[in-house]
């Protein structure tokens, strides 16, 4: 196969998922409700229980609803990742899967793709929020927009290829509940994105390290940290690390026959 | 383009469904595969699209073995799904030009020999409709269509009448016959229809993993001591 095939390929693909996206927009606008919630209702609550004292990357005080911001981004991508990947091999998509995995260009390449195109949709969402999140005044510098970008698309591939491997091996999980309760909240509540890790430490260490162990909380510092313009290197290195470990690990290991891809009960 | 599956078993778990099931199919020719639900059919079809993995045995289409080679293998292939797999919010041409580019098609080429298909299954007018406003027959086209984008030689498809009236059912089987004949496009239509099949097809009976009997319809019928295919199924799998 040349070069010319795997462009086509890579653009039908994004495409797809565009003019999906386009025709589900409601679904995706009120996808937003969940993170704005969490900025507006809990941020407003939260705000006064929990003082934030100068940390990097921030050069001030800052309101609790900066903080919560890069968190809430990392978010939406962790419930679309994971929407995403329960799809492609239980449910919406089924159809779309069995003739992406009829094309003759390696698998890995198929899937890689594919999980970049729902991220792709997934980091449009989180511009749309951190627009809305002007009006709560939480508001980066402007390049910080432009910075996050590489660190959006790696947290979304990262967590892309998580929620495909849950999907494709752990037969329990198939249903978006399971997933929810055990992996979606305890990545979430066991990270950066509410609170700092110090708070953590003082509360408990041993819970202090296990979201030193969460990657999703290397991929919100990542997201925090380039936002506002400020390189972290450790956030930004683990975040790659562990996408490529996922990424590798989710295509080469990935088999239709452990889904419903192929019709019927999974094997 | 020859296919020849070759000493194909497979196992789920420690359930057998395919035992050393070989076979050739002849070019451009129509095969009926035909057996009862559970036969082993839906897994056999699996094997030929890549979507379950070679236990034991291969399959050769054209000498490539779809182990080794597997991109120029499926290449050749073109599939047809038991359940659908169209998108039904996108319109038709958005499908076929999705399926095109997955076969490194560009979106011009795409669109040429999309509307080419189209013109050919009478569908070309319906184009820009979204496939959820097309009948379960037109669907049925359209997949075929879609499966012929990238001119295979192979065609798979697999109970492609599951859900259709006895119309739509039989005019469907008619006109990918006609494909056969037009394109010299080899054929693998499995079903458990027997109305599906004709006394001069080329047929393949699969029963509980096992390939019960391979050859021309009458002559199956001949070497079964019975009247009709009908008979001939029903006392090699007890069902029909």
């Amino acid at each position: 196969m040349k070069a010319a095939h795997y462009w086509h390929c890579f653009v039908g693909i994004q495409t797809r998922e565009w003019l999906r996206f386009w025709q589900q927009r409601t679904r995706f606008a009120s996808a937003l409700v969940r993170p704005l919630l969490w900025l507006v209702v809990f941020a407003a609550g939260f705000r006064a229980v929990l003082g934030i004292s100068i940390i990097p990357p921030y050069q001030t005080y800052i309101t609790y609803e900066t903080y919560i911001a890069p968190g809430l981004c990392g978010m939406i991508i962790l419930f679309n990742s994971m929407q995403g990947a329960l799809s492609m091999v239980y449910d919406r998509e089924l159809g779309s899967m069995r003739v992406l995995l009829m094309s003759p260009l390696p698998r890995p390449f198929l899937l890689v793709t594919k999980l970049l195109a729902m991220g792709v949709v997934s980091i449009g969402q989180v511009y749309v929020f951190l627009l809305l999140a002007l009006l709560m005044d939480v508001e980066p510098p402007l390049w910080g927009y432009l910075a996050v970008l590489p660190a959006l698309i790696l947290t979304s591939l990262m967590l892309g290829a998580l929620g495909l491997l849950i999907a494709t091996w752990i037969k329990q999980l198939e249903n978006f509940a399971g997933v929810m309760n055990f992996v979606i909240f305890p990545m979430f509540f066991m990270s950066s994105a509410l609170y700092p890790l110090w708070r953590m430490n003082e509360a408990s260490p041993w819970l202090y390290w296990i979201c030193q162990f969460n990657p999703f909380t290397h991929a919100v510092e990542a997201i925090r940290f380039s936002l506002y313009l400020e390189w972290n290197p450790m956030a930004y290195g683990i975040t790659a690390g562990v996408t490529v470990f996922l990424v590798s690990f989710a295509t080469a290991g990935f088999r239709p026959q452990r889904t419903k891809i192929l019709g019927g009960k999974p094997a | 383009m020859t296919i020849e599956a070759s000493n194909l078993s497979f196992r789920y778990g420690d359930k057998p469904v395919l035992r050393e099931v070989s076979f050739a199919l002849t070019s451009g020719r129509f095969h009926a595969l035909l057996g009862p639900n559970g036969a082993g059919k839906s897994t056999l079809f699996g094997l030929l699209t890549r979507l379950l993995a070679l236990q034991q045995g291969d399959i050769f289409m054209a000498g490539q073995s779809l182990k080794k080679q597997p991109a120029d293998a499926m290449r050749q292939i073109g599939v047809v799904f038991q359940q659908n797999a169209l998108d039904l919010d996108l319109t038709v041409r958005q499908n076929l030009q999705y399926h095109a580019a997955l076969h490194g098609l560009s979106r011009k080429e795409a669109r040429a020999r999309g509307d080419r298909e189209l013109e050919r299954f009478s569908l070309l007018d319906r184009a820009n409709d979204a496939v959820r406003q097309l009948n379960g027959g037109h669907r049925r086209r359209v997949e075929i269509a879609r499966a012929l984008l990238h001119e295979p030689s192979l065609l798979l498809l697999d109970e492609p009448t599951v859900g259709l009236d006895v119309a739509s059912r039989k005019a469907l089987n008619e006109h990918v016959r006609t494909l056969c004949k037009e394109d010299d496009l080899t054929v693998l239509w499995a079903t458990h229809l027997i109305e599906e099949v004709r006394a001069e097809d080329r047929v393949l009976i699969l029963h509980q993993g096992q390939l019960l009997a391979d050859g021309k319809g009458q002559a199956i019928c001949e070497t079964a001591g019975t009247r009709d295919l009908a008979e001939t199924f029903h006392s090699l799998t007890g069902a029909g």
